[in-house]
């Protein structure tokens, strides 16, 4: 019956965690190499159940890994790779400290390297997975892409990145899969799909940071070597199912044509041919140069399990995506020098529209300002002086506005000098009970092919006499109430006596809900605690959205009425 | 320019030239080392030594020589004398404009004589200015021939014959090279890696092997996307998003972790306005640092429907009868009312204020018959529940009176007043801790029968069933005299306990078996009073209990407590509560349970009285009313057609509440208005049937 005592944290939770102090050395590494293996191989702490119990009875806060995973970390040949990365730099430096130059040299000519292509395999071990991931990769590619070319990181790395971020614009554009832009105080956020994925990703404005001094580089730099190489693959294969040369090529026709003088002031001729394909004006090349009339009808079968419904709202969201690819098809545009030539180029291009710009603002504009068939000019400045009539010239942001909208809205409100409305972001879903700002109500009506502008005003006049008409009753019920109370008042100097009682009109719906209210108050009494705990907080949260959503429309409609007094102001004046 | 240039030093020569350098000539003519001549003489032509030696001072500044008649000495140490200048500067000017050789005249400061260069002389000067070399027939770049070359030649340059090293391997050589090759052996030195070729992307997903999908992958998390920026984050968002100067103001103030928003919303007139967002890269480095730092964890997001919650109890409707309605309110008292009572007949109310006094009431009318004036603010009344006999227990500051309304049938009135009277003094008379004692004049006109004076202020009278015994309690935490038992016939007084067990809150006898309740802060105690021993001890779950009620039935008991609580035992099952109803907000001051239905109430300082139809399967709330402060409540039970329940109300007030379909059974409904309510209280209490009263103050 004895057997072996047994012992505390010898099994159990305590025996599954390791802090990460022990991992690290198990595994023999720095706290840097360690900090880097984790980033690389995605290893993520975990917070066990009982903190205690695997702290083994300390309650100092500690990180813990899962043992299995620290394991799994020892097998990674990368660790070889750090180790011998390690004597590589001791080596150096003594060579360097005894001034033995040969040996520093031939130590350097063996630098040893790695390479995290197994690492990328394996952590996505299918495609999919890895268009999963790749929303930081591209924010992290882009934002490295605009950091400046000293100090910070390895000029080599920018330059992967700003390869890597221009061929997925160019695939973008080739696939025309964006679907969202967003004009925000951050940045451009960008929303595509891609085989089904929805990819958000976020570019920073073409502004120089202003580097912040608490930032570690080093993570930033080890993660980025894991998107680069992840992006790198990806690219490869995206470009691969489109058919599309890898690494990207111009296609051939312009190649010729475009060789102007103006571009040997531009770039050198090692740079040119990234200039060119990040002007993003050109089209790429393709494997097997397809015939342009691919696009044969796809039969659409249902899939299992779906009844007619649902195919034909698939085929309805189809048919929609297609018109949205074709948004801005015929469509000839000309970017003012002042407005965000990449970010343009790139929008407009997803959607089918020729872009050019001024010759000497960037390489790779195919056609000129006083070109007749501009339909668009696009301009970001108060005024213009020489404008030419058949175009019109509005501000970007209808650019963005179209695309979101999924549709080309009116030009009007998007002219020189017009004070731009509201530019509401794409990615908000509002359910019901929350706050829907007005702009975004208009939009939808516009969608549906309504126009509600003059409508609108005269509905808001109705309201308004509507709101007084109420404002009469309540007042006639206190009066009421108040010939009442007198009559009270008097009754009451009186004897006793009976008369006929005034038979109360009794509103049987209201009656009812105040029953049904009562009934479920007496009922939420009984329940019991622990529901009531959990009752009560979404309730709290209910309340509290509701609470928002109030609030803000209050505000909007105190805003409102605040401009309109000050147009009434200034019509009078 | 360059002309003039070229001719200014000729000019200086020809100043320095001078008159007399007919006869120099002819000694500079033979004697010049200067001058390139083809004679035969070997040391006539070397130039090594310093060439004519005539004068001796060596090199030396000749100023020194110039206040002296001689400038040296020759080889044979004599004097060499100055020639005898007498050039002007006129002199000068002359042999400048003069003499054409003046150009290519010199003055020579060691003999003192003016020396004309010859052509060969000039020459050499104008070809060593020019950096070439001063031999003109010398050629720089005659070809080179290499002897050393390797082209093997017929005759060996030198005939010298070779060294034995150089056809045997050298030692040293070889220990290098060993040395190399064991280095490499042992992996000191690594040859150069060859530069990879492959091209540094492909097509990983090539093949897609479903086998790769490791339990690791079903495991993993992945972490989360990157929120999705709303109206707010737009730089130009709709006005509303902006924060005003005071929200602005709060997000300040606001620990940067607390703040909702990150950021401030802000507006931009254009595009072109937008500036770089600062803190870009902070936001991107926290979001690698999520990545890598923060534990993941899978959370089950709980989705329910609030409604799905609320338990499924029974209508209210359903479980009707119960009070619903205020229809009668008992006006009189000018203060707090601490307790009522009905009697047994179910026609009369007793209640007890804090204006000393004790007002009889008839129930169905609220018509006062009786007020009777005590000498304390009155704590507590109980009707006697023997129907037999008419009498009302009235407590007061340390005194019980025990009272005959005289109200109702006169038979059983005069009955309890022989009941009393009829008291024969016992022989031996024992020492009493209260004084009975028999009430004479006024006291006795208004109906007081016994005065019980006790030792200390008496908080709660209860009868027994039978109508016999009378328990008081004198709540004391430190004495053991809480509880006295009086019995009425003998006029004896017992204290059953003789010891402390905590201060008392409330007793109450057993409907129908031999058992005595004590209610303690925590405890209730059962006591078997004929076998004189404790049969049971309730724990109420609460931290003080302010009241008890106890089930006609017997075998239930609800407490009240301080903290809120309602706790309901079961005598069958257990010490501890069947269950705990919190129902209220504020402290409990009074239960009551109904005689025939399975309803019993609560009244709190909340200002609420709770109606709860009780089963033993489930506890429904019915209804709900809310009224002042409450103190004590009691159900009226005594007609099976009624059910309502009595709450008193600060500044004495009695509410009842009367169950509404038996009135609308009846027929009609009638509200009684009294001045004090509001009309809206009015409105509340009428249905479409109505007539209205109008009675003067009570």
């Amino acid at each position: 019956m004895g057997g072996l005592q047994k012992k505390k944290y010898e099994s159990g939770s305590a025996t599954n965690y390791i802090s990460r102090n022990k991992a690290r050395k198990k595994l023999s590494l720095s706290l840097a190499d360690f900090r880097r293996l984790c980033i690389l191989k995605g290893i993520y702490p975990h917070e066990p159940k009982h903190k205690k119990k695997v702290n083994k009875g300390s309650t100092a806060q500690r990180t813990f890994y899962l043992l299995k995973d620290i394991r799994f970390l020892m097998h990674e040949p990368i660790v070889g790779k750090f180790r011998e990365y390690k004597i590589f730099v001791r080596k150096l430096r003594k060579a360097y400290g005894k001034a033995e130059w040969g040996t520093a040299e031939k130590l350097r000519g063996n630098k040893p390297g790695y390479k995290l292509d197994h690492i990328i395999k394996e952590r996505y071990p299918t495609f999919i997975d890895a268009l999963r991931d790749v929303d930081d990769a591209l924010s992290m590619c882009f934002l490295f892409s605009t950091f400046p070319r000293t100090g910070k990181c390895h000029v080599q790395t920018i330059e992967l990145c700003r390869r890597l971020s221009v061929e997925w614009m160019n695939y973008i554009i080739t696939l025309r899969s964006l679907r969202k832009v967003f004009l925000s105080i951050k940045g451009i956020y960008y929303q595509a799909e891609v085989l089904g994925q929805i990819i958000t990703w976020l570019v920073p404005y073409q502004f120089a940071h202003d580097h912040p001094t608490d930032v570690d580089y080093r993570v930033m730099a080890t993660f980025t070597e894991l998107y680069t190489t992840l992006l790198g693959f990806i690219n490869f294969r995206l470009y691969q199912t489109l058919n599309l040369v890898y690494p990207p090529k111009l296609d051939g026709k312009g190649e010729e044509e475009s060789r102007a003088e103006s571009e040997e002031d531009y770039a050198m001729d090692s740079e040119r041919y990234m200039e060119k394909l990040s002007a993003l004006s050109a089209s790429l090349v393709r494997v097997v140069s397809t015939a342009e009339a691919e696009e044969a009808e796809l039969d659409h079968f249902p899939a299992e399990g779906e009844d007619g419904e649902k195919l034909a709202e698939r085929l309805k969201a189809r048919q929609d995506q297609d018109r949205q690819e074709k948004l801005f098809e015929g469509l000839k545009f000309f970017l003012n020098r002042e407005v965000p030539r990449e970010s343009l180029a790139f929008v407009l291009r997803c959607f089918g529209a020729q872009v050019s710009w001024d010759k000497s603002l960037c390489i790779g504009s195919t056609y000129d300002v006083t070109d007749e068939t501009i339909t668009h000019h696009v301009v970001d400045r108060p005024s213009l002086e020489k404008q030419y009539i058949n175009r019109y010239y509005v501000q970007p942001q209808w650019v963005y506005d179209c695309v979101n909208a999924r549709m080309l809205l009116p030009v009007e409100d998007y002219f020189v000098g017009v004070t731009l409305p509201p530019h509401l972001s794409p990615f908000v879903e509002e359910k019901e009970g929350d706050y829907v700002p007005p702009e975004k109500l208009k939009l939808l009506a516009l969608q549906k092919g309504e126009r509600p502008e003059q409508e609108e005003e005269e509905e808001e006049e109705d309201n308004d006499d509507s709101e007084e008409e109420e404002d009469e009753d309540q007042s006639d019920d206190e009066d009421e109430l108040k010939g009442m109370e007198e009559k009270q008042a008097l009754g009451k100097a009186s004897s006793v006596k009976v008369t006929p009682g005034e038979a109360k009109p009794v509103n049987r719906q209201r009656a009812e809900q105040e029953a049904k209210a009562e009934e479920k108050r007496l009922a939420v009494m009984m329940m019991k605690k622990r529901d009531k705990y959990l009752y009560d907080k979404i309730m709290f949260g209910k309340k509290r959205s509701v609470r928002e959503a109030n609030k803000m429309s209050a505000k909007r409609k105190a805003l409102d009425e605040a401009s309109k007094a000050n147009k009434k102001k200034k019509l009078k004046k | 320019f360059k002309s003039t240039k070229e001719r200014k030093p000729k000019k200086k020569q020809n100043v320095s030239a001078d008159g007399e350098n007919q006869e120099e000539k002819v000694t500079s003519g033979s004697d010049s080392g200067l001058r390139v001549s083809s004679q035969v003489d070997e040391y006539e032509q070397d130039t090594s030594d310093e060439e004519d030696i005539r004068n001796t001072v060596g090199n030396i500044p000749m100023e020194w020589y110039k206040d002296y008649p001689h400038i040296g000495y020759d080889l044979d140490g004599k004097k060499i004398f100055k020639p005898i200048r007498n050039k002007d500067e006129l002199d000068e000017f002359l042999d400048k404009m003069e003499n054409p050789d003046y150009w290519r005249t010199i003055h020579d400061k060691m003999t003192g004589t003016d020396v004309c260069l010859s052509d060969e002389q000039v020459d050499l000067v104008h070809r060593l200015q020019q950096g070439k070399f001063g031999d003109v027939n010398f050629n720089e770049y005659e070809p080179a021939i290499d002897f050393f070359s390797n082209e093997v030649m017929i005759h060996p340059v030198t005939n010298r014959p070779a060294d034995k090293r150089s056809f045997i391997p050298s030692l040293i050589e070889k220990e290098k090279v060993g040395k190399l090759v064991h280095a490499i052996k042992m992996g000191w030195i690594k040859p150069r890696r060859p530069k990879e070729t492959a091209p540094q992307y492909y097509d990983l997903w090539a093949k897609e092997d479903p086998n790769a999908i490791l339990g690791r992958h079903k495991m993993h998390i992945p972490a989360p996307k990157m929120r999705l920026p709303g109206h707010e984050e737009s730089y130009n968002p709709p006005p509303e998003y902006l924060l005003t100067d005071e929200e602005r103001q709060v997000w300040e103030q606001q620990d940067p972790d607390e703040r909702k928003l990150s950021f401030l919303p802000q507006k931009y007139l254009s595009l072109r306005a937008v500036p770089a967002f600062s803190r870009f890269i902070q936001e991107r480095f926290e979001r690698c640092l999520d990545l890598y730092l923060c534990p993941r964890q899978r959370k089950m997001r709980v989705n329910v429907n609030p409604e799905d919650l609320i338990p499924k109890l029974p209508r209210p409707r359903d479980l009707q009868p119960f009070p619903t309605l205020q229809s009668l309110v008992y006006h009189g008292h000018s203060s707090l009312i601490r307790s009522i009572s009905i009697s047994p007949s179910g026609q009369w109310l007793v209640s007890g204020s804090d204006d000393c006094t004790v007002r009889f009431w008839e129930v169905c009318t609220t018509r006062c018959l009786k007020t009777m004036e005590v000498g304390g603010p009155v704590k507590s009344v109980a009707w006697n529940p023997a129907p037999s006999i008419s009498l009302v227990a009235v407590s007061y500051g340390e005194n019980v009176i025990l009272v005959n309304p005289g109200l109702g049938d006169r038979l059983i009135c005069s009955a309890t007043d022989q009941l009393i009277s009829s008291y024969e003094e016992p022989e031996e008379v024992k020492d009493q801790q209260v004084q009975w004692a028999v009430p004479e004049g006024k006291a006795q006109e208004q109906g007081q029968r016994l005065i019980l004076t006790h030792p200390k202020a008496v908080k709660q009278v209860s009868w027994h069933g039978r109508g016999d015994y009378l328990a008081c309690v004198m709540p004391d935490d430190g004495s053991s005299l809480q509880v006295v038992i009086h019995q009425v016939s003998r006029r004896r007084t017992q204290n059953p306990f003789h010891r402390n067990k905590g201060a008392v809150q409330c007793v109450s006898f057993h409907p129908s078996r031999p058992y005595f309740l004590v209610a303690t802060q925590r405890y209730v105690r059962v006591y078997n009073l004929i076998k004189q021993e404790l049969t049971k001890k309730l724990m109420a779950n609460c931290k003080w209990i302010s009241s008890m009620a106890v089930h006609p039935g017997g075998d239930n008991v609800i407490c009240g407590s301080y903290d809120c609580r309602l706790a309901w035992f079961d005598l069958d099952l257990s010490t501890k509560p069947y269950k705990v109803l919190r129902h209220h907000k504020k402290a409990l001051r009074g239960v009551a349970y109904h005689k025939h239905y399975p309803l019993f109430a609560s009244g709190s300082d909340d200002g609420t009285v709770i109606v709860c139809h009780g089963m033993v399967y489930n506890v429904t709330a019915c209804f709900c009313f809310s009224s002042l402060a409450l103190s004590h409540i009691s159900f009226y039970s005594v007609r099976e057609w009624c059910v309502s329940i009595f709450s008193p109300q600060l500044f004495g007030l009695i509410d009842v509440y009367i169950a509404n379909h038996i009135y609308s059974n009846l027929g009609c409904i009638v509200t009684i208005t009294l001045p004090t309510l509001s009309s809206s209280q009015v409105r509340k209490a009428s249905s479409s049937f109505a007539l209205t009263l109008h009675c003067p103050k009570l």
